[in-house]
């Protein structure tokens, strides 16, 4: 378009200055150049778009291949060594200085392969020459297990038991009856789980609530009689709470007893063998029996374990479901704060003062505050929310539990009001725009119908400026979702015991520490004691965060193209 | 300010010569409901209104034309004190509406411009549907039953003949109609609170012909229940629809009187010149 526009100016620019030569005339330099121009445009557009489908294109391969189930590989070495495992990547390491060594022929192939068996063999992966393999094959009956702990297993099964009595022997009938027998384990830990963060949960709430209610009397000034009649009352149900607790405890240990009943052993590619609880598998499969079909549902599966269950292993396993939950509810509370942070800001500057030199000032002001560098918003945030906003509260509404802090220690609201702070310039921008967007003739409309300005304002310019305010709501969204480097200070956690909102009243805990996307994927990637095996996590954990970004934006975007339709009729 | 304004207003008015007010040329008003009396205004430093001095009769439609720029969108727009918001704007002289001073300090300045409508030049409709526009000013009056704005609503937008174009699509967006349409819906919003004075500040200028003549019958018909005034510079509206105009020139009333007569008749020069199409 823009090329057509530079010829027909060309065009007219000719016919003005030597009127009929508007056909027939060879394109002049200035022509030439606007062309130049606008091919470097669209060169710099296409490079940019280039590297954005990189990024989308790396994190996309390493994270989704993470949850593909391979085929497991025995090896053969030359040494009488067999190794089990999968394949993940062949290398051809040191090409040059093997041809100076060992003559023209011998590029050396390097092998990595997961050999899991961590609690055998100490390591998850190993690096072999493909000079070394004598054999590769793919026997069908290797199993692999994924584990609570310790990792995944690969080997064949041997045995299972239950106490001493051996209940199968040999690859076959293990497999068999280790199937049934697997979900009803399975079941069983779930019940363990319920028990765990259900009954005992509960009670243990309930018992420190009292605790504290307890240190609450000691605190008031009450009469003798009042006081010891009320600690009374506490002590009771106290009393009747630790009975309870007890209860469930034994109940517990009853149901763990015969959780860990049954056993199964293992035997490794090199012949150790090894005996593990059957509850502690989560999954068993044959993946080199496995038809594409099949291990497309335990893809799937994965996925959804990813997005829907809690960590395991320090985070290098199990889900990130808190993660998720953090970043979204954190970036929520965020909004919730900035929207009338930075509109009220907006329609001050723009409606009520005098536009001139202070507020010229105040808006240089705003504008340079969205460059402040996001860490100095954290110590803010530490020396302001969590320190002098939290202790005050603190020595005001929770004295019961001090020294241990309430609101006097980062958590999802300190983080999220920080991050409203570092956001709402951008949120102020974006609405002063809208406000100032709104024409002057409108306003007077509705003033001349008798409105005051207030009412002008709310009912006409407020609305009219809306999908200006949501543009700016949803630039906010965008950076508070990948900022990462300021919360590390006010309350994001590596792993947080609880989630913010839950089934117990208060039902949002704005004082808990939450986890968060772009934490875990640092955390993953560079602090967990395995990051070799969680580097494709840590893609898949990266992607995970485009995708909710993108999300939240989406639902943004989509509730301003809606009041746009709503307000602007058929010109938008 | 307002005080020393009225103040001002009626020494000015006593320290008038007779020769003075002839100046411009005024007919006898039998029932004003407007009394301008040497209003002067001044955007700062600069004087956009010289004491001018009219009256507006009741349920007529009176024009003021003039070249562009002489003021007359100024003159209207301080009859509903409109221009109380542009900052600098320093007004003296009166304007007396059913016998008080729309200066008077004591004056509720919401409720005057209920009774004093208006429509712009350039159609501004709210970024709302129809409906909500039409309803605007009731429910800035605390009207907000259902049944009884659904009345105002139709009743209003059927006096501005808008009715059968929009009433499946009240819902709609107001931003979706067409000029014309949009000029019209003013209208309706302006005559939905029922106000007594209708000010019409070039109200065709970006309208079709077919358009301008729909404005123009809708404005006889309301004749019958609201005093309009309106600003043209448009000769042939002014002498099609007006009962009386008001020719300015340069902040100043040069002429003013029934329209035909200034039509026709023309007392002074400038006026004739202008209606010649001479200058302007
Ligand atoms: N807000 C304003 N600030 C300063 N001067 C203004 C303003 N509005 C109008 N004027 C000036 O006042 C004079 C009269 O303007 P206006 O009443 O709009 O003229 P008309 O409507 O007759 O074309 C013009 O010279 C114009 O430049
Ligand atoms: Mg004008």
């Amino acid at each position: 378009m823009s090329v057509a526009s530079h010829s027909l100016s060309g065009a007219l620019a000719g016919r003005a200055s030597r009127t009929g030569t508007l056909f027939g005339r060879s394109p002049g330099r200035t022509e030439a150049m606007g062309k130049a121009l606008t091919w470097l445009c669209g060169g710099a557009l296409a490079f940019n778009l280039l590297l954005v489908i990189a990024i989308l294109t790396l994190l996309a391969v390493n994270g989704l291949s993470y949850f593909w189930q391979r085929d497991l590989v025995e090896l053969d070495l030359k040494d009488g060594r067999k190794v089990l495992g999968e394949i993940w990547e062949v290398e051809q390491a040191a090409k040059v200085k093997a041809t100076a060594t060992q003559g023209p022929e011998a590029a050396i192939d390097r092998i990595r392969m997961k050999i899991g068996n961590r609690d055998v063999s100490g390591l998850d992966f190993v690096w072999l020459d493909a000079k070394d393999v004598a054999a590769r094959s793919r026997p069908a009956g290797v199993v692999m297990l994924e584990r609570l702990e310790w990792g995944n297993f690969y080997g064949t099964m041997a045995e299972l038991r239950r106490g001493g009595r051996v209940l199968a022997s040999g690859p076959e009938a293990v497999w068999k009856a280790f199937g049934p027998l697997h979900e009803q384990k399975l079941r069983e830990l779930a019940k363990i789980h319920d028990l765990e963060k259900g009954g005992i949960g509960d009670v243990n709430y309930e018992i420190e609530r009292l605790r504290l209610a307890e240190k609450k009397l000691d605190l008031q000034k009450l009469p003798a009689a009042e006081r010891s009649r009320r600690k009374a009352v506490l002590d009771a149900g106290l009393a009747e709470r630790q009975a309870a607790y007890d209860k469930l405890a034994s109940r517990l240990t009853a149901l763990r007893e015969r959780f860990s009943a049954e056993t199964l052993v293992m035997r490794t590619a090199d012949g150790q063998t090894k005996e593990m609880a059957v509850g502690t598998v989560l999954q068993a499969l044959r993946p080199n029996a496995m038809g594409t079909l099949s291990k497309l549902r335990v893809y799937v599966g994965r996925v959804g374990e990813l997005v829907s269950q809690d960590p395991r292993e320090s985070n290098t396993e199990g889900g990130i479901f808190p993660a998720i939950f953090g970043t979204v509810m954190m970036v929520f509370l965020m909004s919730f704060a900035v929207a009338p942070l930075g509109v009220l800001a907006a329609l001050y500057l723009r409606e009520y003062a005098r536009q001139g030199f202070l507020v010229r000032l105040v808006r240089i002001a705003v504008n340079n505050l969205a460059g402040v560098p996001s860490i100095v918003f954290g110590m803010f945030g530490l020396g302001f929310f969590v320190y002098l906003l939290g202790g005050s509260i603190d020595r005001l509404f929770f004295p019961e539990s001090l020294p241990a802090p309430t609101f006097g220690t980062g958590g999802i609201l300190w983080a999220a009001l920080t991050l409203a702070l570092l956001t709402v310039p951008v949120v102020i921008v974006a609405a002063e725009e809208g406000l100032a967007a709104v024409p002057r003739i409108v306003r007077e409309g509705s003033l001349a119908l008798g409105a005051t300005k207030f009412e002008t304002i709310r009912r006409v310019v407020v609305p009219a400026a809306a999908p200006g305010i949501l543009t700016g709501m949803i630039l906010a969204m965008a950076r508070a979702a990948g900022e990462v480097a300021p919360l590390m200070i006010v309350g994001m956690v590596k792993l947080a015991p609880a989630l913010p909102l839950d089934g117990k009243p208060p039902f949002l805990h704005l004082e808990r520490k939450f986890m968060h996307l772009g934490f875990h994927i640092y955390d993953v990637g560079f602090q967990s004691p395995n990051v070799e095996a969680t580097t494709p996590l840590v893609f898949a954990t990266a992607l995970l965060l485009i995708v909710v970004v993108t999300l939240m934006n989406l639902v943004a975007i989509s509730l301003r193209n809606h009041l746009r339709r709503k307000y602007a009729g058929s010109a938008v | 300010m307002a005080d020393t304004q009225t103040v001002t207003a009626t020494a000015a008015t006593a320290a008038a010569t007779a020769a003075e007010r002839d100046r411009a040329v005024r007919p006898q008003i039998d029932n004003p409901i407007l009394r301008i009396e040497d209003l002067s205004l001044w955007y700062g430093e600069k004087k956009a209104l010289n004491e001018i001095s009219l009256e507006i009769p009741e349920k007529q439609i009176t024009a003021f034309i003039g070249p562009s720029g002489c003021g007359k969108s100024t003159l209207l727009r301080c009859i509903n004190r409109l221009n109380d918001l542009i900052d600098g704007v320093r007004i003296e002289g009166d304007i007396r509406f059913e016998d008080g001073s729309i200066f008077d300090p004591r004056l509720d300045i919401n409720a005057l411009r209920k009774r004093i409508g208006m429509v712009f030049q350039k159609s501004n409709p709210f970024p709302k549907s129809i409906y909500e526009n039409v309803a605007y000013g009731c429910r800035i009056q605390g009207i907000n039953k259902k049944r009884d704005l659904d009345e105002i609503v139709e009743k209003s937008l059927k006096s501005a003949a808008l009715w059968d174009e929009v009433k499946d699509r009240l819902d709609e967006s107001a931003l979706g109609m067409s000029g014309g349409q949009q000029q019209r819906l003013c209208i309706a919003r302006a005559i939905a609170v029922e106000p007594e004075v209708i000010l019409l500040d070039e109200p065709c200028s970006a309208l079709d012909p077919i358009a301008t003549a729909r404005i123009e019958e809708l404005m006889q018909d309301l004749k019958t229940q609201y005093t309009q005034v309106i600003v043209t510079h448009n000769m042939q509206q002014a002498s099609r629809v007006s009962d009386l105009t008001a020719f300015l020139y340069l902040g100043k009333l040069i002429e003013y009187g029934p329209t035909e007569k200034i039509f026709i008749n023309p007392m002074k020069k400038q006026t004739e010149d202008y209606i010649t199409g001479r200058f302007g």
